[in-house]
């Protein structure tokens, strides 16, 4: 039950926050770093371009969802999880195309509520930060604080 | 009755003046002229006519019980997103974090004004309702029913300053403002609670009790290790110094010796 690291890259593939949790990770320089990042953001677009097409509806008139299409209910997400035998990376995107990746043990369960409770800490102690700048790189106390508190109890 | 509100003369140099709005005219569809043949008859009722609208019940705000919103709550992100664009509001021109928070003190100030009175003319008692005449009165009213009021929970400690009997000081363990606020290394001395230091002087001051102004200052920090872990129990404690002029002590020291 180790909760590695957490990346979070901007919509245009920059690096904006990287946090170890837990030592036993390889040293990256942080050009290193930067370089992975905007590699992911690349293979991520790759991956979305993959999916393979919607199924269109046979009489697109009479269905109650082409009435109101959803712009995201047939978005292709790309590459959400990749799984080797010593990690798991867990990507989420956001909406407005910020990626969070989590880099946990093979085993760790309940990712997704881990995921949805960082997106929680982010939306509140970084987008409501009045000193923060969107795309710029995270530099803020209570999440860097609120993280600690939530892996700490989970680990 | 003359009943002269406090009109703070503003050492700031004046916002720059508003950008020239080009509204189209009469481009709006609220006052498009009616077809003919229909217009007399249809613009009788209120809701089709310009100006004020009404709800289709007829109650507006006006008809309404001014104790009906007492309880009501609003959202803290709504709260949250609307004080960032304050904060850049203030921080447009502001030459260093003192001029940054007396801004942010300016915007809080006609806010405490008004709430004294809102505030005063809603208490259920009718001995509550008269303006605070006494230091302690008015320190216990902010304490207590404007923080209630404004955050939902009274202040959390009152006390007098031991070296300056003309200053008091209000401690808020964790201000609400500054909830999702983390301050940038270059503007580490910044409080934005300094906002709520303005509804607080506003307050004073429409009470008739001047002062040499209210401030905020984090004191988290000070606290540091004191329940052993290293850590600062409240990270973001914060004390309103609060220094009331000369005068208003003369005042006091009357009315205790007249019995109040």
């Amino acid at each position: 039950m180790v909760v590695f690291a957490l990346f979070i890259i901007s919509k245009a593939g920059g690096l904006i926050y990287n946090r170890e949790f837990h030592t036993g990770m390889n040293k990256l320089s942080s050009n290193d770093l930067l370089m992975l990042a905007g590699s992911f953001h690349g293979m991520h677009a790759i991956t979305k371009q993959l999916c393979p097409a919607p199924p269109t509806p046979t009489n697109p008139a009479s269905t109650a969802a082409a009435l109101a299409p959803s712009p995201f209910s047939n978005r292709p997400s790309g590459l959400e999880v990749l799984e080797s035998s010593h990690f798991r990376m867990q990507c989420f995107q956001t909406l407005t195309g910020t990626k969070f990746l989590l880099f946990t043990e093979p085993q760790q369960p309940n990712i997704d509520s881990m995921m949805r409770k960082i997106y929680e800490l982010y939306s509140d102690f970084v987008m409501k930060n009045p000193f923060y700048t969107v795309e710029m790189p995270i530099r803020c106390e209570k999440f860097d604080r609120g993280l600690d508190g939530f892996v700490k109890v989970r680990g | 009755m003359s009943t002269t509100f406090p009109i703070r003369q503003s050492s700031l140099p004046s916002h720059p003046p508003p950008r020239p709005q080009s509204l189209p005219p009469q481009s709006s569809h609220y006052n498009r002229p009616a077809p003919a043949g229909t217009s007399t008859a249809m613009s009788s009722t209120p809701s089709s006519g310009p100006g004020l609208r009404y709800p289709s019940n007829k109650k507006t705000i006006y008809d309404r019980n001014l104790n009906r919103s007492k309880n009501a709550e609003l959202s803290r992100a709504a709260f949250a997103y609307l004080f960032i664009e304050m904060i850049a509001y203030a921080q447009r021109g502001a030459r260093d974090v003192g001029d940054l928070e007396q801004r942010l003190n300016n915007q809080g100030y006609p806010i405490g004004v008004r709430l004294l009175d809102l505030l005063l003319s809603r208490s259920s008692n009718p001995l509550a309702s008269i303006r605070p005449t006494r230091i302690l009165p008015l320190l216990q009213f902010i304490a207590q029913t404007l923080y209630r009021h404004l955050f939902g929970r009274p202040a959390d400690a009152l006390e007098r300053s031991g070296t300056d009997s003309a200053q008091y000081m209000l401690f808020d363990n964790e201000p609400m403002v500054n909830t999702y606020i983390s301050l940038p290394r270059e503007m580490s001395s910044l409080n934005c609670a300094a906002f709520v230091a303005g509804i607080i002087e506003g307050v004073c001051d429409g009470a008739g009790f001047p002062t040499e102004g209210v401030s905020a200052h984090s004191v988290g920090e000070q606290e540091e290790g004191k329940d052993g872990k290293g850590a600062p129990l409240w990270p973001g404690k914060t004390v309103f110094l609060i220094k009331f002029k000369k005068e208003v002590l003369e005042r006091e020291e009357i009315l205790a010796r007249g019995g109040g």
